[in-house]
């Protein structure tokens, strides 16, 4: 019985777990010994006797120097920082105040406006980014961070607010009312009593919004063009892709380091971040 | 301390003439705090839209505001072979994908709502292709597939399944390429679907299949009869948002094969960018944008019923 136990676990279990593990993890692994593999042991084709995949004993800092050195990459990651700080400073902003509006005020149209912003929170970037370059142009912000710093809102402000919105909603009236009765006004009880309370939310939405406009590609590929104002997405593929010459070793570099800051924001608040994804589900 | 007008001294409770408290109307505070919200949607959502549809309609160009030609660039784009390619690709990428997201995701919510050693450690490390910028992924995965150079190709190389000098001509072939960026989309997905899912799993009360256990139920029978339905209200919810972003998908078909070879992998947003972008041809461009919308309309409104159905039951 026992052996049986041990036999199912195996199958069950482990070797399906450690299936998906390597499955899912493999690129990462991949882009980090790539990264520090010399050019000489990257370029053997697979089917030569020396091709040896997965370790290597001649690890080497090149393809960091080069990335550091002879590229704007140190540049293209202050400016993802810059812009997904002040984008997810914006909606978090817009969103908190959206969401309370829109989950604990009685007023007219307010079911029709919370339909709306869900609405919104489902149109992808794909649909609308001809007519946004248009527009961005037509503001004169094009080629600035400003373009992205003001567009990236369009899809964090829906998620933040979709996102606060259930989280408000599992917030006691209760609390609110007894601050009412101690005299304080519908403004003060929303700053002082509602929004601390709700700081594991607005944690979850930061988090959220932050890999949300770090991650984010296409607007940032057609509204930046200058090399020194790109993202880190967009530097790496203009940059170090020359034609049909891909530098390999900077290349894989460049998207370890670039997922890197992503990486330790999620690393700090997992937590948070699991339940933005389910709450993101939930509503 | 000093006593004002209208105020009692003691106990320091205000009985006056009441201040002029517009904020106190609810109507009005809402108004204040969705000022922003509304304002930047309006500016970059809506104006946005009727753009593109002001465009989809005209025959600008970049840098020339074209004459009204009414249905013409959509008129142009039903007879377009290439735009053909590319619904039957977004269908047949979307529908794959998604089935099989939701089966591994599926399969390995239930896997992770165990028991077991580094649980959480496990979690976390499971949803990192879908937090890492999707692009710097794909060149992982591009590279991964190189024709000479594949880690892939030696793997398979060494199970025996290909000869030295005939390794899987991954991004090279449309079929294979279209089965690539398949697995790409669906290595990012599952995540998802499994964080989302073992959320859901969590809320179902172990007690109940316990219950059937006892009564004698198969772990398949418990699954198929307490566990799945219990589940649809967060699966369908999890798959429509997949649908969503993988019928709308760009970065992964751009970075893998840049909707080669010979347009085997264009989506609709692909093509979109190459016409509106690459070419220049705004209006044509923006057609093939909208020609998405009656798809996403109708998955958002098939969401929204179903969601008010779940809720008032």
């Amino acid at each position: 019985m026992i052996e049986g136990a041990i036999w199912r676990r195996w199958v069950f279990f482990r070797l399906p777990m450690a299936i998906f593990l390597i499955f899912l993890l493999f690129p990462f692994y991949w882009m980090i010994i790539t990264t520090f593999r010399p050019d000489g042991e990257l370029y053997i084709p697979w089917y030569r006797a020396n091709y040896k995949p997965f370790w290597t004993w001649n690890p080497t800092t090149a393809h960091l120097k080069y990335l550091f050195g002879e590229t704007t990459f140190a540049i293209w990651m202050w400016n993802t920082t810059f812009i997904a700080v002040v984008a997810t400073a914006i909606s978090l902003f817009c969103g908190v105040l959206a969401g309370y509006a829109l989950s604990r005020l009685n007023f007219r149209g307010a079911a029709l406006l919370g339909t709306t912003i869900f609405v919104t929170y489902l149109v992808p970037q794909t649909l609308l980014f001809i007519p946004l370059s248009e527009i961005i142009r037509t503001y004169s912000l094009g080629d600035t961070p400003w373009s992205l710093i003001l567009s990236y809102p369009t899809f964090l402000i829906p998620f933040c607010t979709w996102l606060m919105m259930g989280y408000f909603k599992s917030v006691p009236k209760e609390l609110e009312e007894c601050a009412r009765i101690d005299g304080a006004t519908r403004w003060q009880a929303m700053l002082y009593i509602i929004i601390p309370v709700a700081v594991p939310g607005i944690l979850s939405a930061m988090i959220f919004a932050f890999t949300l406009s770090w991650n984010e590609f296409i607007y940032a590929l057609v509204f930046l063009s200058s090399p020194e104002q790109k993202t880190v997405p967009v530097g790496v593929i203009s940059e170090l892709v020359r034609g049909d010459v891909f530098f390999w070793g900077p290349l894989m570099a460049g998207a370890l380091f670039g997922s890197i800051p992503v990486a330790i924001a999620y690393s700090f608040f997992v937590e948070q971040y699991v339940s933005g994804v389910t709450g993101s589900v939930k509503g | 301390m000093t006593t004002t007008a209208g105020s009692v001294p003691h106990g320091g409770i205000i009985v006056g003439k009441p201040k002029w408290r517009p904020l106190e109307s609810e109507g009005n505070l809402a108004m204040l705090l969705l000022l922003p919200t509304i304002a930047l949607l309006l500016m970059f959502i809506a104006y946005p839209f009727m753009r593109g549809i002001l465009l989809a309609v005209t025959n600008s160009k970049v840098g020339i505001i074209g004459d009204f030609v009414g249905f013409e660039n959509f008129a142009r784009l039903l007879k377009d072979p290439i735009f053909h390619a590319v619904v039957y690709n977004t269908f047949l990428y979307t529908f794959v994908t998604t089935v099989f997201k939701l089966i591994l995701g599926l399969w390995l919510a239930l896997l992770l709502n165990r028991d077991f050693k580094f649980k959480a450690f496990t979690r976390a490390f499971i949803l990192l292709p879908f937090i890492v910028p999707t692009v710097l992924a794909c060149f992982a995965w591009k590279w991964m597939f190189d024709p000479t150079f594949s880690v892939l190709n030696w793997m398979l190389f060494k199970l025996g399944v290909v000869a030295a000098g005939a390794g899987v001509n991954w991004l090279g072939d449309g079929d294979l390429a279209m089965l690539s960026i398949m697995i790409v989309n669906i290595w990012r997905g599952v995540p998802f679907f499994a964080i989302s899912l073992m959320a859901g799993l969590q809320t179902i009360s172990p007690d109940l299949g316990e219950a059937a256990a006892i009564d004698g139920a198969k772990p398949l029978q418990r699954f198929w009869y307490i566990t799945w339905p219990l589940l649809m209200p967060v699966t369908m919810v999890v798959v429509l948002f997949s649908v969503i972003q993988t019928f709308s998908d760009f970065q992964i078909v751009y970075v893998m094969t840049g909707g080669g070879p010979a347009n085997a992998t264009h989506l609709f947003a692909t093509y979109a960018y190459q016409l509106g972008v690459g070419t220049g041809l705004l209006s044509q461009g923006a057609a093939v944008s909208l020609a998405m919308f009656p798809l996403l309309f109708g998955i958002v409104i098939f969401q929204l019923m179903y969601i008010r159905r779940v809720e008032t039951r």
